[in-house]
């Protein structure tokens, strides 16, 4: 993986563009391949989530019945008091502190501070487990309350097909990335990184290029839960 | 690796990211909290949303540090998707429509037909 020219500067901006995209090589230079193969990756999840959202924006705006309101349909009572969303609020604030910790654990990767990598890895992996549980929570709370992938009691049918299928898709990502996040916390608490060795499936060295790869897809699931949280449950 | 350093930042960038992040969720939670409603609601949910989403990606994902090459690689594409709402927004729209001329007079409570559609 040498970097063609060696020495030559790249030149930058709109040239540069014009000139890594018609280089007869790798159009993405200064990045491992991983990253940006991860970046291809998220692209295309990106058009797999918009089109569940367009899907729920189509059902929502040529129902007849009325919508039901997430405002009161994701309401707790918390010490006596009714509280509006307050689950998908404190969901939200989970996801973007693990998004936090998460982007600091490539900080510290980069440095090769395995210790600070690996607790920051496993804050973000416990953060994550977090979410998941509270969105059990709230589908256990939505289905004992009647709510259906083909009906519900509080209006229009499609709310529940459309509550399941994003936020079931979403909460499979999280999921996943868990499950991400604590293999490559074991890499790099086992040494894995620092003395390059090959992963699994893979006869690549490892390094801690990786951490940043994990990082992406991480930050995707929490961009993501962004656009549910605005379009799905604030709209 | 020719290019072990990777992306070196300050770690301050990422806290105030975090507390940014953490502001503009609590703004949009209130926009839900205090009731705004109509215009205002929507225009509001979606800066705070389009903030969030512009903030993860250019600096928690490290696309302002990218070249541009990748940067137009990830970052256009999705403007595609603009063309896919707005037939979805076309369709949605005329269905509801045939729905309210066929089905109409079936529904009895007439105040779950918004008044912006006929």
């Amino acid at each position: 993986m040498t970097t063609s020219g060696g020495s030559l500067p790249l030149p930058e901006g709109l040239q540069g563009f014009v000139a890594d995209w018609s280089s007869d090589q790798r159009a993405f230079k200064g990045v491992p391949w991983g990253k940006a193969m991860m970046w291809i990756f998220l692209l295309s999840d990106t058009f797999i989530f918009s089109s569940f959202l367009i899907a729920y924006m189509w059902v929502r705006m040529s129902t007849t019945e009325p919508w039901p309101n997430p405002s009161e349909v994701f309401a707790l009572t918390l010490w006596g008091k009714k509280i509006p969303l307050i689950l998908i609020a404190i969901m939200t604030f989970v996801l973007i502190s693990s998004s936090g910790t998460m982007a600091m654990a490539v900080k510290f990767g980069y440095e090769k501070n395995k210790k600070m990598t690996f607790i920051l890895l496993l804050i973000t992996a416990a953060l994550g487990a977090t979410f998941v549980g509270m969105q059990a929570f709230e589908w256990t709370k939505l289905i004992e309350e009647g709510v259906r992938p083909w009906g519900n009691p509080m209006g229009a049918a499609q709310f529940g097909a459309a509550f399941f299928m994003i936020t079931g898709f979403h909460g499979t990502h999280v999921s996943i990335g868990v499950i991400f996040l604590i293999i490559v916390a074991i890499k790099v608490l086992r040494g894995d990184l620092d003395h390059e060795r090959p992963g699994f499936l893979t006869g690549r060295k490892g390094n801690y290029e990786i951490v940043e790869t994990m990082g992406l897809y991480w930050h995707f699931v929490d961009l993501v839960w962004v656009f549910i949280f605005a379009f799905f449950y604030l709209w | 690796m020719a290019h072990a350093q990777g992306q070196q930042h300050p770690i301050g960038i990422y806290l105030k990211i975090w507390g940014l992040l953490f502001i503009l969720s609590t703004a949009s939670y209130l926009v839900d909290y205090f009731h705004f409603q109509g215009y205002l609601r929507w225009f509001l949910i979606i800066v705070f949303m389009l903030l969030k989403a512009g903030l993860i990606v250019a600096v928690f994902m490290h696309m302002i540090w990218e070249r541009l090459a990748m940067m137009y690689a990830i970052l256009v594409p999705p403007l595609l998707l603009m063309v896919l709402l707005g037939i979805g927004a076309l369709e949605a729209d005329y269905t509801f429509f045939t729905r309210g001329a066929f089905f109409g007079a079936a529904p009895p409570p007439a105040q779950h037909v918004p008044a912006q559609h006929r």
